[in-house]
């Protein structure tokens, strides 16, 4: 082989820099509030400011004569446009307008639409719109709101359940028909200790940094309707909106352009993004929407929100008997895409990383006159793991014995993986042990125990913890997603040997085309440069699903390999007859494709590719050209797990947590890329931080959310963390030839709890056994000053 | 209307716009110049972050008539065409950026602050940037960039 040629480096499992950054960091990204199409009109939404009330006049006059002003519609008007909105679950729920018709539900609902030829235009003309209501009683507790008071929210709904409550866990038929309590009963029944706590995972606001953003534009000469949106996936935003809009899918095309950020709340297909596209086709005109900051706040669906009764049953030497969750779920005034299913995953989760013989969980999801929930990062698994490590913390407390010790004796053993769990999951992989050793010895446990009692000699409040989580990731089978639960990917070699590739997953900050761009570059020995990976057109992306539920790498990213597979074998099929050998000793190395054991004989990547589209003479039994698709269906979910300490300092006379260290062992399979890996492993510990320290949406007696801007809701800021310190296992997952779980969510699900349980650990002098997050200064100084917690505000909303 | 005369990215340019138009819709919607983001309606999140006479601003909390004379530097003006500047080339190598949403005005106050201060230690790094909000990185990635940076001696930026 000729010297000159330089070898070109494996790329799949080093650190490359990503792809994306070029543009983003010159500010040449363009996200949907940076384009313009030539007349293109701007739409503004008049929201209630009150929770609950039916509206008895809604005037629209003066708003409709200010110049520049093109239309008003009031929810009446739109909905002989547009039906109620769809869900993505199986569930019950009520009719649901974009725009409300005669009763609001919570604050912040559209009750008006305006549309002007200038932004701040369309706003005035909003402010101009004067709405009368008759104010109905806000329904904002949660345990009173399921007894139906202080008022019923849909008329169908008695008790404002939304679901009245499914069982599931040991004994539960897999069709409800029958629930044998027996199992559970007993393990209580024989328990040598309980642990009974009422824990609130509470409400937080997603807040990615861009706010959401649509731009749709209909042209009427050709009945295609072309969407702009901030989403993250905008396949199934081109399936809604021709459905919504009467129109086939053939007519609509999807563009998510730049996204900044999603955490799930991008996942929803929302009423604004219906509005825009019966406007612009109303008016046959684009039509641009932007969300201001103080409108995302309630327009755009919040996170979590569950209330979990827990009670855990055990032997002192630490083996859990039994487990039981209750699960009550506030998930605001209406059902989204998949409200409903979101909790079901806290479920599924129930059991973590331990081998529980007898589990009852069970699930009430109720109405309240707040902003929808939905998913936002970890959707589902962070609440689980949450409830089940507090509670195993609190046993430990109990029964005097060293966190880990606690944890380790109820393990899921490595020898019994694939392991089916209690509550319907098999989990694919794992090695809990190894996790927890890793974490142990990168905190320097002992060392850090022997730490935190020095300091606390020193009259200082220091505290660890520790928690484990698995969570489900790679969504997943068909089964479980309305959409589906595949990922496309399709690889085109060009005439010049270049690379285009797509892919359905839509990332918003998740690197993709570096990563996706690493597996191609080894698969097919080219340089990364040689290589483009396209996403979030549905114009260019034959079909797709989406990002969300750590699914790019583990589902998408397969779909590419086995494409890329596909065009490889017939690229060798070519090179074979131009090189006359067979088939089977063709090589791919260094950009050249040759026989194996006669480099001399090895041609240039992009003569076999011109070749491929100039055949002549056309190998018998092939097509011209490179190109070819799949579609990957996983057979299971991943279940990527981990370990995480922290430790903390609560200051005596102020109240105030600082967090002094943050180690996280995160295992998510095979990693393509582990500087990607480390960035989404930050985010998700700043998110999981977030919530325990200083993140709360907090709503007052009248549905009002108090925290509802930047000024009143805490985002974390740089300040609020130490360095984290990061390490890693590696178990492959069956489940995919790649063997890589997934790992956006991960570092919400450890975090949380492991804060809490320092934070409990380092005021256990003042007896404490729990405290809800976040860790209000105010809260901590109450406990540590013995003074009993103030009313209403600082429970945020809730009993 | 009123007419403005403002110094952007060392051209000038001259506009009849509307006395409440906010510098960065004057930015963003005149001049085209969309790398500077809005991110928040009350000056919190820095996603609109520019220099002022040399000084990060936050250009949604100013009218531009107030900027009326002044030199305003936005992120496309940061780095000559097809060189990066050393905190740009900072948040490359150290991964600084993930959906990008945040990073021009990071970018910017960044700037800003090794201009103060050119070897910030990373309390300094993370005191710097707390008016900026990023809830993609959790912050340490944006923190090394800025170290890298301050090691390669960021350019002053005018």
């Amino acid at each position: 082989m000729a010297t000159a040629i330089p070898v070109l480096p494996k790329l799949v499992g080093e650190r490359v820099k990503r792809r994306e950054d070029p543009r983003l960091i010159q500010g040449l990204g363009t996200y949907v509030d940076d384009l313009k199409v030539t007349g293109m009109l701007h739409l503004a939404f008049k929201r209630c400011d009150i929770a609950h009330g039916k509206i008895t006049v809604i005037d629209t006059t003066a708003a409709a004569k200010m110049d520049g002003v093109e239309a008003v519609y009031t929810g009446a008007d739109i909905a002989k446009v547009l039906g109620p909105m769809p869900i993505g679950t199986p569930f019950p729920s009520p009719p649901h307008h974009a725009v409300a018709v005669d009763t609001v539900r919570y604050a912040g609902e559209p009750v008006a639409v305006v549309v002007a030829s200038d932004r701040y235009l369309a706003r005035d003309a909003a402010d101009a719109i004067v709405v009368s209501y008759d104010l109905l009683p806000a329904v904002v507790n949660l345990e009173e709101a399921m007894t139906g008071k202080p008022a019923l929210i849909h008329a169908d709904f008695a008790n404002n359940l939304a679901v009245a409550l499914v069982p599931s866990g040991t004994g539960v038929a897999a069709d409800f028909s029958s629930i044998d309590n027996t199992a559970v009963d007993q393990a209580f029944a024989e328990a040598e200790v309980k642990i009974s706590q009422r824990m609130v995972n509470h409400r937080l606001v997603p807040n990615a940094m861009e706010p959401r953003g649509v731009l749709a534009h209909w042209e009427p000469g050709k009945d295609t309707m072309t969407i702009w949106s901030s989403t993250q996936n905008p396949h199934i935003l081109k399936t809604m909106i021709a459905a919504m809009n009467g129109l086939g899918q053939h007519q609509v095309r999807a563009i998510a352009p730049e996204v900044g950020g999603g955490f799930g709340a991008k996942i929803n297909i929302y009423g604004e993004e219906y509005v825009c596209s019966v406007v612009s086709k109303k008016l046959g005109k684009p039509i641009k929407w932007i969300e201001d900051r103080s409108e995302a706040f309630v327009a755009t669906t919040h996170g979590r929100d569950i209330l979990g009764y827990i009670d855990v049953a055990a032997r002192k030497d630490g083996k859990v008997l039994g487990l039981k969750m209750r699960l009550i779920a506030d998930i605001g005034a209406y059902n989204m895409l998949l409200t409903a299913a979101i909790p079901t995953l806290t479920m599924l989760m129930a059991n973590g990383t331990y081998d529980i013989p007898a589990i009852r969980t069970t699930l009430t999801e109720v109405f309240t006159n707040k902003t929808p929930t939905d998913a936002y990062r970890g959707a589902g698994r962070p609440e689980a793991t949450y409830f089940l490590e507090r509670a195993m913390d609190m046993l430990a407390v109990e029964l005097k014995m060293d966190p880990a010790e606690v944890r380790r004796r109820n393990f899921i053993k490595s020898a019994q993986f694939p392991y089916q769990t209690q509550m319907g999951a098999v989990y694919d992989s794992g090695d809990y042990d190894k996790a927890l050793d890793a974490a142990l010895k990168a905190a320097d446990w002992d060392a850090l125990k022997a730490e935190r009692d020095r300091m606390r000699k020193e009259g200082r409040l220091v505290g660890l913890g520790l928690a484990m989580y698995v969570e489900v990731c790679g969504l997943g089978p068909s089964s479980s997603l309305p959409t589906g639960g595949w990922e496309h990917g399709q690889v085109t070699i060009e005439r010049d040997g270049r690379i285009t590739a797509t892919t359905g997953a839509s990332p918003h900050g998740q690197g993709n085309e570096t990563t996706f761009a690493q597996m191609l570059a080894d698969q097919f020995s080219v340089p990364i440069e040689h290589i483009t990976i396209l996403h979030g057109d549905t114009g260019i992306v034959k079909q797709g699903i989406g990002t969300f539920g750590s699914r790019s790498q583990a589902v998408a990213g397969t779909a590419l390999h086995l494409a890329g597979g596909k065009v490889k074998k017939k690229m060798a099929q070519f090179a074979a007859a131009m090189l006359e050998a067979s088939e089977e000793d063709i090589v791919f190395e260094n950009g050249m494709i040759g026989v194996k054991g006669a480099p001399a004989s090895a041609k240039p990547f992009a003569a076999i590719a011109g070749y491929a589209y100039v055949p002549v003479p056309l190998p018998p039994g092939l097509e011209p050209g490179l190109s070819d698709e799949a579609f990957f269906e996983p057979a299971n979910n991943t279940y990527p797990f981990g370990c995480h300490i922290s430790m903390l300092e609560i200051d005596r006379e102020t109240g105030e947590p600082k967090l002094l260290k943050m180690v996280a062992v995160d295992d998510a399979g095979n990693l393509i890329n582990p500087l990607i890996v480390e960035g989404q492993i930050h985010g998700g510990l700043a998110q999981g931080i977030g919530q325990a320290m200083i993140e709360e949406a907090v709503y007052n007696e009248d549905g009002q959310l108090m925290t509802g801007s930047f000024m009143d809701y805490a985002m974390p800021r740089a300040t609020d963390f130490p360095r984290f310190e990061l390490s890693s296992t590696v178990t492959p997952t069956p489940s995919n030839p790649l063997g890589a779980k997934g790992v956006g969510e991960a570092g919400t699900l450890g975090s949380t709890p492991c804060i809490v349980s320092a934070a409990v650990d380092a005021l256990s002098e003042f007896g404490v056994k729990h405290i809800d997050m976040m860790l209000r200064p105010e809260k901590l100084w109450r406990i540590i000053n013995a003074v009993s917690s103030a009313p209403f505000v600082a429970q945020g909303g809730r009993s | 209307m009123v007419q403005v005369a403002i110094t952007v990215n060392g051209k000038v340019r001259k506009a009849h716009i509307e006395p409440r138009t906010l510098l960065v819709h004057f930015l963003r919607e005149n001049l085209n110049l969309t790398g500077t983001h809005v991110g928040c309606d009350t000056s919190q999140c820095g996603s609109c972050t520019v220099l002022i006479d040399g000084r990060s601003a936050k250009s949604c909390t100013l009218f531009a008539v107030q900027s009326d004379g002044s030199s305003v530097m936005t992120i496309e003006g940061l780095a000559p065409e097809g060189q990066l500047h050393a905190v740009q080339q900072g948040f490359w190598e150290e991964h600084g950026s993930q959906c990008g949403f945040c990073t021009p005005g990071m970018i910017m106050s960044a700037v800003n602050l090794l201009q103060d201060n050119p070897s910030p230690s990373e309390q300094q790094i993370r005191d710097g940037i707390s008016g900026n909000f990023c809830r993609c990185t959790g912050y340490q990635h944006i923190v090394n960039a800025i170290q890298s940076a301050a090691k390669n001696g960021a350019r002053e930026a005018r």
